[in-house]
């Protein structure tokens, strides 16, 4: 009986939902739809100005509440306390750089934003240039990328139950990683707790989801060098690892370093597979993570602004070499 | 000179075939292979009864198979307590997706339409200052922007914007969102809208279309392929997502998406595996579908957000 009542209140919720979820959509298409309507029949004196209202407007408002104001705002929270009632001067930052747990914070995402782009572009890249050789690549690739579709959640179990430990003697191991190093003759540990290895184990998640990218990337690049270059170097009777070498990899030079900095990014952002996979204990926490620890767990919002300021100026130089990059680009074009 | 083309054709071809060597694509397939096993692996396990899966290995289903749908049905649709069953969750996905696709590439659209287009002084400044945005971590925007939502914004004692009373509803995580998805989204669509051709756009505005109807009958239906890719992007970003979720949810179960519930499982049930790799496998199927469906267009839009093209 209660179990029935329990399905009901479920399938009405589903309802409302449902229900709510088709007005949001259809009275957003009603309100575009309504400001062109009434644009349209403006005299083209007032067009003029409407044009932006319409077109432009919207989008600033929304960059400007969603991102200019708040990373303002944080910047100024992280010279105040945890309530950010009182100015602390640098304070939190000083705290930042002296708590012992802090600086092992910083390690770590120093070691993720030195390994996961390398690791992550160096697979990329050997797959890039084997499955350029190949007739049929689309298989090999397609299996490559789809970790790209797979969330760090979701990823982060696939990855804690590839990682699993059976303490248990007597029972079968059902991680593939402890079945791996028993059948190679080790004994295996409690993985996920033996740091620093944890750490490293956390990034081949990360590695795992983002060599699809630098694959997709870098097989593009690969594919627009010209013929006659690779043809040349063929008649020098250069072997395969020399071609690569002193071809392939100076002509897209370029791209290799976009792909690594658009990855050191992601890297210095990473939270969801901390999150999911030890929630940041063991010594495996990174700023983003820390972050928001110090901000919703503990309800520090100096200490967590200053987190955010940190890995605002560690993600700065990376992005500015990529506009900078996208900038001269556009000029050669 | 068709004739010189296709003889080059040909020759390339030569040296294409001459270059691939059956060492570099057993590589390619063995990586292939290590990649795919940890998915096939959870795949596998989804379907093994609970006391299979703590008392042996996924590989060993090849010897000894037994396989069922039990920790689907158990995970999807036996709440407990008062958590809510899986599926609730997968509904709060789509509420939550939905929109926060949809007003993003709206809002993106009609800006990098009028960033192209419209003839106004600091359009240069303006396109790059929004590509520039993407410097800013969304961890930048959190605290500031839970606080928003939650309390309004006052200047002493003076409201510039009430609160609304939107906290516990999916306003916040729509807009949310919108917010962080704007800055690539206008990059990318406007790498595209200024492509198309000058004359075309000139040719209309000839005609008498105004703005509004320039945008409506030309730039938006050529926009489709472009808009696509950017909707892949997004889509798949808001269905993964878990902090922007996680923060602007505020830990309500009304509104909580997959991806929330998930990290909570793997917290509070790390040992339950029938239920997290059957819960996982349903998180994972839709975003995977889309993509194979759609990889053309994903692909393109990661072409023409990094490199160049």
């Amino acid at each position: 009986m209660l179990e029935i009542a329990a399905r009901q209140t479920q399938l009405e919720q589903a309802f409302s939902k449902l229900t709510g979820l088709v007005i949001t959509v259809f009275l957003f298409a009603l309100i575009v739809i309504a400001a062109f309507w009434l644009a349209e029949r403006t005299s083209e004196k007032l067009q003029k100005y409407i044009k932006y209202l319409i077109f432009l407007t919207p989008a600033l408002v929304f960059l400007f509440i969603g991102l200019i104001g708040p990373a303002l705002r944080t910047l100024y929270l992280s010279f105040r306390d945890a309530r950010g009632e009182n100015f602390v001067g640098w304070e939190n930052y000083h705290w930042a750089f002296t708590q012992p747990e802090i600086l092992e914070v910083l390690k770590n995402t120093g070691i993720w934003m030195v390994v996961a782009p390398l690791a992550s572009t160096g697979f990329g890249l050997t797959i890039a240039v084997l499955t350029d050789r190949m007739r049929r690549p689309g298989v090999v690739k397609s299996l490559i990328f789809m970790p790209m579709a797979i969330s760090f959640v979701g990823a982060g179990i696939i990855w804690k139950f590839v990682y699993q430990f059976q303490p248990n003697d007597r029972v079968a191991e059902i991680g593939l990683l402890s079945q791996i190093a028993e059948w190679l003759g080790f004994v295996p540990t409690n993985w996920i707790l033996t740091s620093p290895l944890n750490t490293f184990l956390l990034i081949i998640v990360f590695v795992w989801i983002q060599t699809g990218f630098a694959m997709v990337v870098l097989s593009a690049a690969i594919k627009a060098i010209p013929d006659e270059i690779l043809e040349a170097s063929m008649l020098d009777g250069a072997s395969g690892w020399k071609r690569f070498a002193k071809v392939t990899v100076p002509m897209i030079r370029g791209t290799i370093i976009v792909v690594l900095s658009t990855i050191t990014i992601g890297a210095l952002k990473v939270f969801d597979i901390i999150r999911t996979m030890t929630g940041g204990n063991f010594k495996t926490s990174v700023i983003a993570n820390e972050m928001y620890n110090q901000s919703f767990r503990a309800l520090n919002y100096g200490t967590g602004s200053a987190l955010a300021i940190i890995l605002f100026i560690g993600v700065l130089p990376l992005v500015v070499y990529n506009v900078i990059h996208l900038r001269r680009e556009r000029a050669e074009r | 000179m068709k004739i010189l083309n296709r003889n080059k054709v040909r020759d390339i071809e030569s040296v294409k075939t001459h270059l691939s060597s059956p060492w570099a694509s057993f590589a390619a397939i063995l990586l292939a292979t290590i990649w795919t096993i940890p998915t096939f692996g959870l795949f596998v396990t989804s379907f093994r009864p609970s006391s299979g899966i703590s008392s042996s290995g996924w590989w060993t289903v090849l010897t000894k198979p037994e396989f069922t749908f039990e920790n689907y049905s158990r995970v999807l649709f036996e709440g407990r307590g008062a958590t809510p069953p899986l599926s609730q969750y997968f509904l709060n996905t789509f509420a939550i997706v939905i929109p926060s696709t949809i007003i993003p590439i709206t809002i993106a659209i009609f800006a990098a339409y009028a960033i192209a287009w419209f003839d106004f002084k600091g359009r240069n400044f303006l396109f790059f200052s929004i590509f520039a945005l993407q410097v800013i971590p969304l961890q930048m925007s959190l605290i500031p922007l839970l606080q928003l939502f939650s309390g309004g914004l006052h200047i002493g004692s003076v409201t510039v914007i009430p609160s609304f009373g939107i906290t516990g509803t999916f306003i916040p995580i729509w807009l949310a969102h919108t917010m962080f998805g704007l800055p690539l989204a206008i990059f990318l669509l406007h790498n595209f809208i200024a492509q198309l051709p000058r004359e075309l756009i000139e040719a209309a505005r000839v005609d008498g279309a105004d703005y509004f109807k320039l945008f409506r009958q030309i730039v938006l239906p050529l926009s489709v392929p472009a808009i696509a890719s950017f909707a892949i992007f997004q889509f798949l970003w808001v269905w993964n997502d878990l902090l922007v979720a996680l923060t602007f949810g505020g830990g309500k179960r009304e509104i909580a998406p997959l991806m929330v519930r998930l990290a909570e499982m793997t917290g509070t049930r790390g040992g339950d595996w029938e239920l997290l790799t059957a819960g996982a496998f349903v998180s994972i199927l839709v975003p995977v579908a889309v993509f194979f469906a759609l990889q053309r267009y994903f692909v393109r839009g990661l072409l023409a957000g990094s490199v160049k093209g």
